[in-house]
C-alpha cells in the first residue's frame, strides 16, 4: 500500500505529478465542484497530539471527495488506557480504509505503517517528519514562483524540532535549492539531517542571523519555537522571541518573495507583515485541502480524472 | 601466536580472533552467553596482536556458533575473525556480515522513539546507512546511533 511516511517515499516526479492533481482538485476542495471520488471510503483522523490545520484540511479533503471520517484523540480513548500503538492500530485497520496518524513518538509512523496493511500517511512524528505539510508547502512555492527549481529558501526558528522544516528541506534539496538555515545554536537543524542535505552537493548554509539573507530569499519559512518541545522552561525562555519578522525587515525584498509559517504563530511572524504582497501564510494553509486530496487518491489507488467537473 | 599459548586449545567449539581490545565481555554478552551457560569459555584481553596493536581472543568450548548469532558482533568487532573448531582443528572459517538492516539485536537509544514503549510489539530495527565508516540509524524514527554506546543497548 502506498503510505507516506517520509519524502524519500515520493520521486520529484511523483511530487509534481501530485502537485499537478492538486491543482486540477482546487475547485473541489473550494466546494465549487462536489466529486465523490471517495465515496465509500473511511479516514481514520487518529490525532495522539494537538491539531489544528492538519486534522481539520484531513477531514475537509476527505469529506469534499465523498469519503466518510472517524476521529481518534488519545484523550478519552484506550489510549489514555495504556493500549499500545501496535493494538490501536490493529483496531483502526479493522475499522478504516486509511490512516492519518500523529503522534508524540518519532518513529510512530514508520511503526504503524509496519503494523498494519492500509495506508498510513504521517501528519507529524515527534520532531521527525511532517511530509503531507511539505506538499502544500510545494505547492504553495510553486504557486507563487512557478517553479520548484532552484529557489533561494531561508528557514527560520526551531529547526531542532521543528518537522515541517526536516521533511521541506529535504524536498527542496532535491529540487536544487540553495538553503540558509537561521536558527538558535540550541535549536540547529539535527546533523543527521545536515548531512544528508549536503550530500545532495548544494550549498546548506547555518547561521543565527536572519538579517543577512532576507533581500536575496525567494521564499522566507518562519517557525514557532515549540514550548511544548522544551523539559524545562528556562531553556524555552533563553530562545523565545529571538527571531521577529515584521513588514519593516521586507524593505529590500524581492517582489516575488514570499513569506510562509506552518502556523500556529506565536511572536515570530508581526501581523505588519499580513497585509504585504509577501503574505502567503493563511493560502498556505488552505493549500492544505488539495494536496491531502490528492495524497488521499493517491494512497487508495483512485485515479483523479484530467478534469475534475 | 604468542597468545594462543594463553589458553589451551580447544576441542570442539568457535574461536574468535582479533576483537577491539577490552571488548570481548561485550561479545559475551551480545551472544547471551554471559549467563546461564555450562559451556567453558577461555577470555583473553588485551594482548600484543600485530594487526590491532591489542586485542582480545574468545574461546567457546562445545558450542559451534551459527551465523545469525555471528552477525551480532558485527556492530563492535566488525572484522573479527572466526573459526569453528573440530577435533583441535580449524574446520571452517566464518565471516561476519553486518548486513543491511539489524532486527532485534540492538534498540534504538533515542529517548523519544515509539520503540521506547517496552510492551510495544514490533522488532526493534536498525538500518545500517554505512559499513565504512559505521553509520547506523533507527528503521523507524531514524536518529543515528551513537557507534561508541551502541553495546549499551543491546538487546
Amino acid at each position: 500500500m502506498a503510505d507516506l511516511i517520509t519524502m524519500d517515499d515520493l520521486t520529484n516526479e511523483e511530487i509534481v505529478e501530485l502537485l499537478d492533481i492538486a491543482q486540477r482538485l482546487l475547485p473541489v476542495a473550494k466546494g465549487d465542484v462536489y466529486a465523490p471520488l471517495l465515496q465509500g471510503k473511511v479516514l481514520g483522523n487518529l490525532f495522539f497530539e494537538n491539531s489544528t490545520r492538519t486534522r481539520m484540511s484531513f477531514e475537509t479533503a476527505m469529506k469534499r471527495l465523498g469519503g466518510e471520517v472517524l476521529n481518534l484523540s488519545s484523550i478519552g480513548s484506550s489510549v489514555a488506557k495504556g493500549e499500545t500503538l501496535y493494538d490501536t492500530m490493529q483496531m483502526v485497520n479493522g475499522y478504516t480504509d486509511i490512516a492519518v496518524i500523529r503522534h508524540p513518538r518519532q518513529g510512530a509512523a514508520q511503526y504503524s505503517a509496519d503494523a498494519v496493511e492500509i495506508p498510513i500517511l504521517n501528519a507529524g512524528d515527534g520532531a521527525g517528519n511532517h511530509p503531507t505539510q511539505t506538499m502544500l508547502d510545494l505547492f504553495t512555492i510553486r504557486e507563487a514562483h512557478g517553479t520548484l527549481e532552484g529557489l533561494n529558501v531561508m528557514l527560520v526558528g526551531d529547526l531542532r524540532f521543528g518537522r515541517t522544516t526536516h521533511s521541506l528541506s529535504h524536498a527542496l534539496v532535491r529540487f536544487g535549492a540553495t538553503l540558509t538555515l537561521v536558527s538558535p545554536k540550541s535549536l540547529q537543524m539535527p546533523a543527521e539531517i545536515v548531512s544528508d542535505l549536503r550530500s545532495s552537493g548544494k550549498d546548506i548554509t547555518e547561521t543565527e542571523d536572519m538579517s543577512a539573507e532576507i533581500n536575496s530569499a525567494d521564499v522566507i519559512y518562519m517557525t514557532r519555537i515549540q514550548k511544548e518541545r522544551f523539559p524545562d522552561e528556562d531553556e524555552y525562555a533563553k530562545v523565545a522571541g529571538i527571531y521577529k519578522l515584521t513588514a519593516s525587515d521586507l524593505g529590500g525584498a524581492k517582489g516575488s518573495m514570499i513569506v510562509m509559517h506552518p502556523l500556529p504563530r506565536v511572536n515570530e511572524l508581526c501581523a505588519s507583515v499580513d497585509s504585504t504582497k509577501h503574505a502567503r501564510y493563511f493560502e498556505q494553509a488552505f493549500n492544505g485541502v488539495p494536496t491531502r486530496m490528492a495524497l488521499l487518491c493517491r494512497s487508495l489507488g483512485i485515479k483523479v480524472p484530467k478534469k475534475v467537473t | 601466536m604468542a597468545e594462543m599459548r594463553r589458553v589451551t586449545a580447544i576441542c570442539n567449539g568457535t574461536a574468535i580472533d582479533h576483537i577491539p581490545s577490552g571488548h570481548a565481555l561485550q561479545l559475551l554478552k551480545m551472544l547471551r552467553l554471559d549467563v546461564g551457560r555450562s559451556n567453558p569459555i577461555s577470555l583473553v584481553m588485551n594482548v600484543p596482536s600485530g594487526k590491532m596493536g591489542r586485542k582480545d581472543v574468545l574461546k567457546i568450548e562445545d558450542r559451534e556458533l551459527n551465523q545469525e548469532e555471528l552477525d551480532r558482533l558485527a556492530l563492535i568487532a566488525p572484522k573479527a575473525s572466526v573459526a569453528i573448531i573440530r577435533n583441535y582443528a580449524v574446520a571452517e572459517k566464518r565471516r561476519i556480515d553486518l548486513g543491511e538492516e539489524l532486527v532485534n539485536i540492538a534498540r534504538c537509544s533515542f529517548s523519544n522513539c515509539i520503540t521506547q514503549n517496552p510492551n510495544e510489539p514490533l522488532p526493534h530495527k536498525l538500518r545500517v546507512i554505512s559499513a565504512d565508516p559505521l553509520e547506523i540509524r533507527c528503521a523507524y524514527c531514524e536518529r543515528g546511533q551513537d557507534i561508541d554506546e551502541i553495546a549499551d543497548y543491546i538487546l
